[in-house]
């Protein structure tokens, strides 16, 4: 090879048996994390605290608030909006079910079956994100309308009747009634469903169907034993992408449903940002708080998955 | 490039490297001369790979020195050596498009002017047509042409390569070593070579450093290796050997002696690495293929001298060039025999009665203290 | 029964398809109704075709200016998150350092909170600071439920990254600097582009948060929360749509441009 290349760096100079130089970057890590982590500790560990302390307080907006050790707020806001915290429970976990039904077909069907499709569709689940969430849920004020075709559709059906039953519609409406809010938030939170159900099912590699239906299994056999075992880690992210903003929703509620299908949020937003009884607001909050943290962990100490992050 | 330049010598002295409480290098002093091929051989774990890395300056050893020339270079910081790495699994810049690939080191210097000297590299590699792709674009053998290149290009004085072949199918394998060896010679740059390949390490290099435990067994020629293996490893993982536990019974001139299963053996002590007392034990090798066969039929037909021992035919495998047969005989259950198919004997098939001989200085000994078996497993562990 | 054979070989996709339909029926009907003529203040009968809104989009008072405001603090506060985020997650992927725990649960728990909890503590803090409410205040919130995301999105990728790219950086000559700008940094921009992207979309988006701590700043969500009360006018729906569609146009075309590229370059 001919020598066009100009010469190596030079050497630098090193004495013998100098020590080696004192390793730079111990403290690299930790500059990187401060203002990050600053962050997250001025504006939403504090808070936690500042919230805490504000539900133990009595006083008034006038004379200001102090700290009094008043736990009978937590009693009070729980004997009084028990009613909120259980609908709320529920239709989140309703809202998390029907998801999953809807979601899974959709996951699997953009992983496995969609072909030249998949990025089209891929683009259809995420696209309606980019419209305000508020304008969508708005959009089944029309949907559900009164008289529309859907009641219209749902009522020739005796779906009507049934839902009536069950108490979770009232008469001819849909609208301001539990399904309507819970078909809100199935509808809201339901991308956050299929995008960890497909990326689990992506991860499948498809050849494990094959061997199962190789080895005997049936279609449905290779989906129960096989396929959804290995996309548990999607559904449980999904579930939880799913439920834990749907429990602490009001918009869904407030949109779509009455006064009637008032959820735990509903009553924290008007405490706080209406009736101003802050440390009511704060205690609501701090119990709903408690109460998604120890389901959470509950679920992912059941589910095994706990590398979530 | 001068040959009388030592500034591409590798100099280690008593490097060693651990990590808590594992040693994964123990103490070392080797020396790789300017413009050599060597290779650093074992299996994987044995610590040549963390060998190459402190001699690249991604590792700093815990303990000793590494010298360049003249140079000590220990913690000089690898962008600051003039030193360079065919990485494992090529470690191309994917974001890059393979000029800017090759072009990175001379970039990195200040280099304005890169587009004649990348050019002239990509042709060398025969790659010029592909500057404009991206790593990903090329085949294995392609990718794996670009990393040399874009090492080499920085001209410099040291070229490591780890595992470089490793991910190539067999044929490109051996179509890949003759090339680097071609380059090696063309440009002269010391090459030292990281694989747990043994035919890999014994086609291309000069010079193999066989390592195991984070130790050097043996250091030589790929013949000299093969031929005079100095430990059971050595024996073991460079090919195969047939090793027999055999007490001494005699020494006799230039020759020992040796009593193995009521019969003799003979081994020159020039070949024998242990010390042999009469009444020892040492362990006597040899290749299969320095093993003759002969029915026991004919065993009147062969010449006196030879060293002989009886056996039965359990098991023949026909390979076209060769035919490999195991043996049971009293000193070893399982003696392996590799024969030329050159005039196939008829009577040889499992069950016969034959006769193993070969030729006295074939023979090598071994220390009886070490474990048999060692290096056997590892390279079944490979082929998996 | 060929038909019933034949459905039940195609019951994923036609179950499938059946939620993409559920997915897109509202953004359907905000299309359709942003060429409606409503007769009352409220936007929810089908009356007359019109493109009156349309030729008038920002015929509402302080609708454009909400809007304005909304991409001001969706656009820094994707800044703020995307620097400290990535920041934060090369720390994770690349050093040791005690606490690791502490830092990783920090990360995690703010997904893990409904979102009221967060806006409501949060409210408690500004006000017991004595805070003005308004833009900053939003932007400061905002960053702060951010910056999660893009750790997890830029973590994942960094994770994913090739350790020996870096070394043969080091090993071409690159100084440590050099090895981050040359090397690093441009293999870890999708995931930051990512984290990047999924930070505005959420800021612009965030409604709950907002209304606890905007104070009187009326961002895009927000006023779209107020007209559901006070009427809602056919141009909340126009935007929506312009929305939409610039977005699934980006897509598109971003699809379009890599295809070609791919195939030229093969």
């Amino acid at each position: 090879m001919t020598a066009v290349t100009e010469a190596p760096p030079p050497l630098a100079p090193t004495t013998p048996g100098k020590k080696p130089p004192r390793r730079r970057g111990r403290l690299t890590p930790y500059w990187l994390l401060l203002p990050g982590m600053l962050w997250l500790v001025v504006f939403f560990a504090l808070p936690m605290i500042y919230q805490a302390s504000t539900s133990v307080q009595q006083g008034s907006l006038e004379e200001g608030y102090k700290v009094t050790w008043h736990f009978v707020t937590y009693w009070d806001a729980l004997s009084e909006y028990w009613p909120q915290f259980l609908r709320s429970v529920m239709y989140a976990a309703s809202a998390t079910v029907l998801c999953l039904l809807l979601g899974y077909p959709l996951a699997y069907l953009i992983a496995f079956r969609a072909g030249r499709w998949r990025n089209l569709i891929m683009i259809l689940v995420i696209a309606p994100f980019f419209t305000s969430f508020l304008i969508r849920t708005l959009a089944w004020k029309t949907i559900l309308a009164d008289g529309g075709p859907v009641v219209g559709a749902l009522n020739a059906l005796h779906v009507l009747d049934v839902t009536n039953w069950l108490g979770w519609t009232a008469g001819d409406r849909v609208l301001a009634t539990p399904l309507a809010v819970v078909c809100g938030l199935t509808y809201n939170f339901l991308p956050f469903m299929i995008l960890p159900l497909y990326t689990s099912l992506e991860r499948i590699d498809g050849r494990l169907h094959e061997a199962a239906g190789d080895l005997y299994a049936r279609p449905w056999t290779t989906f129960r034993k096989v396929t959804f075992p290995l996309s548990m880690p999607g559904v449980v992210s999904g579930t939880l992408l799913t439920f834990i903003p749907a429990a602490g929703d009001y918009v869904n509620a407030e949109l779509l449903g009455s006064t009637d299908t008032r959820m735990i949020g509903n009553v924290i937003q008007t405490q706080f940002l209406r009736i101003l009884d802050y440390p009511t607001a704060a205690a609501l909050s701090f119990i709903l708080m408690a109460a998604i943290l120890l389901m959470v962990t509950i679920y992912i100490r059941k589910s095994g998955t706990e590398d979530l992050v | 490039m001068t040959t009388t330049d030592n500034s591409g010598d590798v100099r280690l002295s008593g490097i060693s490297k651990t990590y808590g409480s594992f040693t994964a290098v123990h103490p070392l002093d080797l020396t790789v001369p300017q413009g050599s091929f060597f290779a650093l051989l074992g299996a994987s774990g044995c610590g040549k790979t963390t060998t190459l890395r402190m001699i690249a300056g991604l590792e700093e050893p815990t303990l000793g020195t590494v010298h360049l020339g003249d140079q000590d270079v220990t913690h000089l910081p690898p962008y600051k050596r003039p030193v360079n790495t065919v990485f494992q699994s090529y470690a191309l810049f994917p974001h890059l498009d393979i000029f800017e690939n090759v072009a990175f080191g001379l970039r990195r210097r200040g280099i304005k002017s890169v587009k004649k000297q990348v050019e002239e590299m990509l042709e060398l590699v025969q790659l010029g047509e592909q500057a404009r792709k991206k790593p990903h674009q090329l085949s294995g053998g392609q990718q794996q042409r670009v990393a040399v290149a874009r090492a080499l290009i920085n001209h410099p004085k040291v070229l490591l390569l780890d595992e470089p072949l490793g991910a190539l199918d067999l044929k490109l394998r051996r179509q890949m070593q003759l090339e680097l060896k071609r380059i090696q010679m063309e440009v002269g740059i010391t090459f030292i070579h990281v694989t747990h390949d043994q035919e890999e390490a014994m086609t291309m290099a000069d010079t193999v450093a066989v390592m195991n435990a984070g130790r050097v067994e043996q250091l030589g020629s790929p013949a000299d290796l093969y031929e005079n293996p100095q430990t059971t490893f050595v024996a073991n993982f460079l090919g195969t050997s047939n090793l027999i536990e055999a007490e001494v019974d005699s020494t006799s001139g230039d020759d020992i002696v040796l009593k193995a299963g009521g019969g003799k053996l003979s081994l020159p002590s020039a070949r024998c690495s242990a010390p042999a007392a009469t009444g020892g034990k040492v362990l006597v090798g040899i290749r299969p293929e320095k093993i003759s066969l002969t029915a026991a039929a004919d065993a009147g037909e062969i010449p006196e001298g030879r060293n002989r021992i009886t056996g039965r035919i359990v098991d023949s495998s026909f390979i076209g060039v060769s035919t490999q047969y195991v043996i049971d005989s009293p000193v070893c259950p399982e003696f392996e025999v590799y024969a030329q198919n050159i005039d196939r004997d008829a009577r040889l098939v499992p069950g016969a009665e034959v006769v193993l001989h070969w030729n006295p200085a074939h023979t090598f000994g071994l220390d009886a203290a070490q474990d048999i078996d060692a290096g056997v497993e590892t390279v079944e562990e490979e082929a998996a | 029964m060929p038909f019933v054979n034949w459905l039940k070989r195609r019951l994923v996709v036609i179950a499938g398809l059946l939620t993409l339909g559920y997915l897109l029926l509202p953004n359907v009907i905000v299309t359709v109704f942003s060429f409606n003529k409503p007769k009352g203040r409220f936007n929810y009968q089908w009356q007359q075709f019109s493109t009156d809104a349309w030729k008038d989009p920002c015929g509402v008072a302080g609708m454009c200016g909400s809007l304005g405001i909304s991409l001001q603090i969706a656009l820094w506060a994707t800044v703020g998150a995307t620097l400290l985020g990535t920041m934060i997650a090369f720390a994770l992927v690349r050093y040791r350092f005690r606490a690791r725990a502490a830092v990783n649960s920090l990360i995690f728990l703010p997904m893990a909170m409904p979102e009221v909890v967060m806006a409501a503590s949060l409210l408690t803090l500004f006000l017991n600071m004595g805070a003005q409410l308004g833009f900053w205040t939003i932007l400061i919130a905002h960053i702060m439920f951010c910056l999660s995301f893009v750790v997890v999105a830029v973590k994942a990728r960094v994770m994913s990254m090739d350790p020996r790219l870096e070394e043969a950086a080091r090993d071409l000559y690159a100084s440590p600097a050099q090895t981050f700008l040359r090397v690093t940094l441009p293999i870890a921009a999708p995931g930051i582009a990512a984290g990047a992207l999924l930070s505005f979309a959420l800021s612009f988006d965030d409604f709950i948060i907002t209304n606890f701590n905007a104070g009187s700043t009326v961002t895009f969500p927000m006023f779209v929360w107020g007209s559901a009360q006070r009427g809602t006018p056919v141009q909340i729906n126009v935007i929506g749509t312009a929305m939409f569609l610039v977005a699934v146009l980006l897509v598109l075309a971003s699809m379009l441009i890599t295809n070609r590229r791919t195939r030229q370059k093969a």
